[in-house]
């Protein structure tokens, strides 16, 4: 089979969290409100309704281009997409196509691979549909939310790339602070381009080969066809979409078969992709620019301002981490994972540097242990590693010594949890920790303490 | 102003100004109860022939506006002339709408017009065409036919129309009143039934230039809905709306002039322009030489944008599905849809938006040397109802000289300024963008010395 390379292009779409909607004053954290409450003239398309840039959406997404490593269009457009659905009420969605606010960007996954960014541009979600068997329902309150489209080259040649890719766009999103980039409530939705080809210096060129190859940004070789996977809503079911639609590719190319332009869906229970549209039936958009707003006009001072506002990005801290502190390079990428992680680290390190305690101690602390973040601070867990190393009780002869020494000192605790109080160990946890001035390693004494209570 | 109180004793009050009418009123001349039911007396008398109407407030309060029925006002039925919109009330009033409220005006009916305002005859309403009051035969031009009628007919103190290639200009010149297109982005669109979206605007129709100036100043500005309209405010001072023609340089147009404007009106334009000269302005033969490509660029972008905008009336949130659509709506979904598809872009849009650019650099080379252009609202008066109905491009072609203003974002008014066989002739001037002041100023003093705008229709109905 491996004969065949698979070509993935990747468009991820990604709901902004601005307080206000894309181009009315409604509020835009709809997520699980009663339906059409959060609605009004614009996003429900009324007649006469005119809709009104919300600029902090248009700053959102191009800090998502900046931090992509795109150039800023200096002059941008605003276009309609002309479809009918009745999400869709004014019977378009206003978009980007001819003039994106971002494009040709770039993002490195980790095995050092580019995958090259085509565009990112601003546009505008539809309502939700909800299917009754009495018939369909339309929630207006989505209308409108901002959407950021993020579009690759066809530069994925397995699924692998394209799980760490879209893992490393959830990333920016979260740690950019423009969407909670939850899949499972959509804020992040991604839809596939598949294809695949021959490897090169491989045999005769396919039928489909054969004919006008399509020439896409300067790339030769690429298939003259591409299967749009579309509608999977979630990330798992598209990584298992993408493998079966490459087998079935190969397996049709292999039986002679010609493959077209087609957009198709994921079947979980039959765990396969069925066509939705053929070529023939693919949507003729009519864009033209958007009459309703002006050119979108970006000084090259405000972009320097959104650019130097750009927190240190993950993979940039990760490299950093190597670098600065010697972080092994798994470790710095846990560490770097989330900005709350990251900011806990470094404030440890900081903290540690006073108290002799090396970052690589506190990475592994962090690493090893996962201690809540919320709770604990970065000083008490430098505390806890110094602490530790000064001698931290570990053995079990000596743990079990004070465990008893703790049961007799609290018997009322054994008296309760003998009742089946369980809760109670946690009252002779306290104790050991007491009696040996927290040098005792709690998660140790809890199974030692488990023991001797079921022995007795 | 002088202060000399007003003189209405041998004038019905319906025939006042709208400037006449808020000084009567002040003087206490008549009361507001007073004014509305001689209004809605002379609406019962005349409207079920004339058809300017199409939904009456019988109830009004304050001075009586007539609003194009593509004027969205909340709680009031808003059909656009439409059927695909029969029953659709909108939950909420435009800004222009909101603008009269805080004025003191309020919505005496909304007016009939061509349907979602396609249309120069205001024969493409889905409730009946409006008639001419100065002959019951004739069109009375279109699209805001019906607040063109309400105004001559003084069944309303002024109107509000629309204006997406002579909307307004058109019927204001074939009855005989003031009509004034502002520049586009002078006035929120918001809550305006879209035609086409980068040219329509909302315009005064009224019985005076002054009165227009004063509406103007009302409707302009800023709302934080359009986002074309911005930094828009209006404002005149009578100082300088009495400045006079004097010192003012008046391009005519030689592509305004030539085969197919009926001589006659012809005649009546060029007497009206001897009379800007006697009033001291000097007047010189321009070209617009992209004017030739105008209609054509014209119905190219507006299809296109209109194919758009008819999308949302799908059937599943408005009353009636698409069936019901007119023939003209149905004409201009088609050719738009026709020349956005995908092959065709580039030919005629993008060709289009091209040749607009054009027609807009020959305006701003036009105003480097004169202040205002003048020229012929239409080629013709008046025609006979049902004449050009079987005819879309001899209809196409009546907007020849307003469409360019429209293209060019620039503001036009119409101002009476005679007759020709027994019906109104409007003289149109254009000014450059934003600069309304001077349009105005030169229709002031024009009717002030001729009077034109006093004239009323003889209704013998």
């Amino acid at each position: 089979m491996n004969k065949y390379q698979p070509v993935i292009g990747l468009e991820v779409h990604v709901e902004l969290n601005t307080k206000s909607k894309m181009f009315c004053r409604c509020s835009a954290d709809y997520f699980g409100k009663e339906p059409n409450t959060h609605t009004c003239p614009v996003c429900l398309g009324l007649p006469g309704a005119l809709p009104y840039i919300n600029q902090q959406a248009i700053d959102d997404c191009i800090k998502i281009g900046l931090a992509l490593n795109c150039q800023i269009a200096e002059k941008s457009l605003f276009e309609r997409k002309n479809y009918f659905y009745p999400d869709l009420p004014k019977g378009y969605q206003i978009s980007q196509y001819r003039w994106p606010l971002c494009t040709n960007g770039k993002l490195m996954i980790d095995d050092g691979k580019i995958i090259r960014i085509n565009r990112v541009h601003q546009e505008e979600d539809t309502g939700k549909l909800t299917h009754t068997k009495d018939g369909t329902l339309i929630d207006f309150n989505r209308s409108g939310v901002p959407l950021v489209e993020i579009v690759t080259e066809p530069d994925f040649t397995n699924v692998e790339e394209v799980r760490e890719y879209a893992k490393k766009l959830q990333q920016l999103f979260r740690y950019l602070d423009v969407s909670n980039a939850d899949m499972e409530r959509g804020d992040m939705r991604l839809e596939a381009n598949v294809s695949v080809k021959r490897q090169a210096a491989e045999g005769p060129l396919l039928r489909h080969e054969a004919s006008e190859p399509r020439q896409r940004r300067g790339e030769s070789e690429l298939p003259n066809y591409r299967v749009e996977l579309k509608n999977i809503n979630s990330f798992r079911f598209m990584v298992a979409a993408i493998e079966h639609e490459i087998k079935r590719q190969i397996t049709e190319i292999e039986a002679g078969k010609k493959l077209t332009q087609e957009t198709r869906g994921w079947n979980e229970d039959k765990k396969c992709t069925y066509l939705q549209r053929s070529k023939e039936e693919a949507h003729d958009y009519r864009y033209f620019p958007e009459p309703d707003l002006p050119e979108l006009i970006l000084n090259p001072k405000k972009i320097q301002q959104i650019k130097s506002s750009l927190p240190e990005l993950p993979w940039d801290k990760a490299k950093r981490y190597q670098n600065e502190f010697g972080i092994k390079k798994a470790d710095a990428k846990i560490l770097s994972e989330s900005k709350e992680v990251a900011e806990f680290f470094e404030e440890a390190v900081e903290h540690g540097k006073k108290h002799q305690v090396a970052p690589q101690d506190i990475a592994n602390y962090i690493v090893n242990q996962k201690p809540d973040i919320t709770s604990v601070l970065p000083t008490q867990a430098v505390e806890e590693i110094k602490g530790k190393k000064v001698g931290v009780i570990e053995d079990l002869k000596e743990l079990e010594k004070l465990a008893k020494k703790s049961m007799e000192e609290n018997q009322k605790a054994l008296e309760d949890y003998k009742k089946g109080k369980t809760e109670a160990i946690q009252v002779l946890i306290g104790g050991v920790m007491k009696i040996s001035s927290g040098k005792a390693d709690s998660r140790k004494v809890k199974e030692v303490l488990e023991k001797l209570l079921k022995s007795k | 102003m002088q202060k000399s109180k007003l003189q209405i004793k041998n004038q019905n009050l319906t025939e006042l100004t709208l400037t006449e009418t808020l000084r009567a009123l002040e003087e206490k001349q008549f009361s507001l109860e007073e004014l509305n039911k001689n209004y809605l007396e002379r609406i019962e008398k005349y409207n079920p022939q004339l058809n300017a109407y199409l939904h009456i407030n019988q109830d009004n309060k304050k001075i009586p506006a007539a609003i194009k029925d593509v004027i969205s006002t909340r709680g009031v039925p808003t059909t656009a002339s439409s059927k695909v919109l029969q029953g659709y009330i909108p939950p909420y009033d435009s800004t222009v709408i909101n603008r009269l409220l805080e004025n003191g005006i309020s919505i005496i009916g909304k007016t009939n017009c061509d349907e979602f305002a396609m249309g120069g005859s205001g024969e493409n309403s889905a409730y009946g065409p409006t008639k001419n009051p100065w002959d019951i035969n004739k069109v009375s031009g279109g699209s805001s036919s019906g607040s063109a009628v309400a105004v001559a007919a003084d069944l309303c103190v002024f109107a509000l129309g629309s204006d997406t290639g002579g909307s307004v200009r058109q019927p204001a010149s074939f009855t005989g009143i003031v009509g004034l297109k502002p520049s586009y982005g002078r006035v929120s669109r918001y809550g305006l039934i879209a035609m086409a979206s980068s040219l329509d605007q909302i315009g005064p129709m009224t019985k005076s230039v002054e009165d227009a100036a004063l509406v103007l100043d009302w409707i302009s500005g800023e709302d934080g809905y359009d986002s074309n309209c911005i930094n828009s405010k209006f404002q005149i001072t009578n100082n300088k709306l009495q400045q006079g023609v004097k010192g003012l340089t008046i391009g005519m147009p030689k592509e305004y002039f030539g085969v197919g404007l009926d001589p006659k009106v012809e005649k009546v334009i060029k007497d009206a322009i001897k009379k800007l000269e006697e009033l001291g302005g000097e007047t010189i033969e321009i070209s617009l030489p992209h004017s030739q490509y105008a209609l054509a660029a014209y119905y190219v972008i507006v299809p296109s944008e209109v194919s758009s905008n008819m999308a949302r009336y799908d059937g599943i949130r408005f009353g009636k599905d698409r069936e019901s659509i007119g023939q003209e709506v149905k004409r201009r979904i088609m050719l738009g849809t026709y020349s956005l598809s995908s092959g065709y872009w580039e030919d005629y849009y993008a060709k289009a938006a091209k040749v607009r650019a054009l027609i807009k650099q020959d305006f701003e080379k036009a105003f480097a040397n004169v202040d205002i252009i003048v020229g012929p609202v239409s080629p013709t008066v008046a025609w006979n109802l049902g004449e050009k109905m079987d005819d879309p491009l001899t209809m196409y072609l009546s907007d020849i000289y307003t469409i360019s203003a429209n293209l060019a974002g620039i503001p036009g008014l119409s101002v009476p300024c005679g007759s020709s066989d027994g019906l109104p002739v409007g003289l149109q001037i254009l000014g450059k963008q934003w600069d309304e002041e001077t349009i105005l100023r030169v229709g002031y003093a024009y009717e002030q010395v001729t009077g034109w705008h006093n004239k009323k229709p003889k209704l013998d109905l």
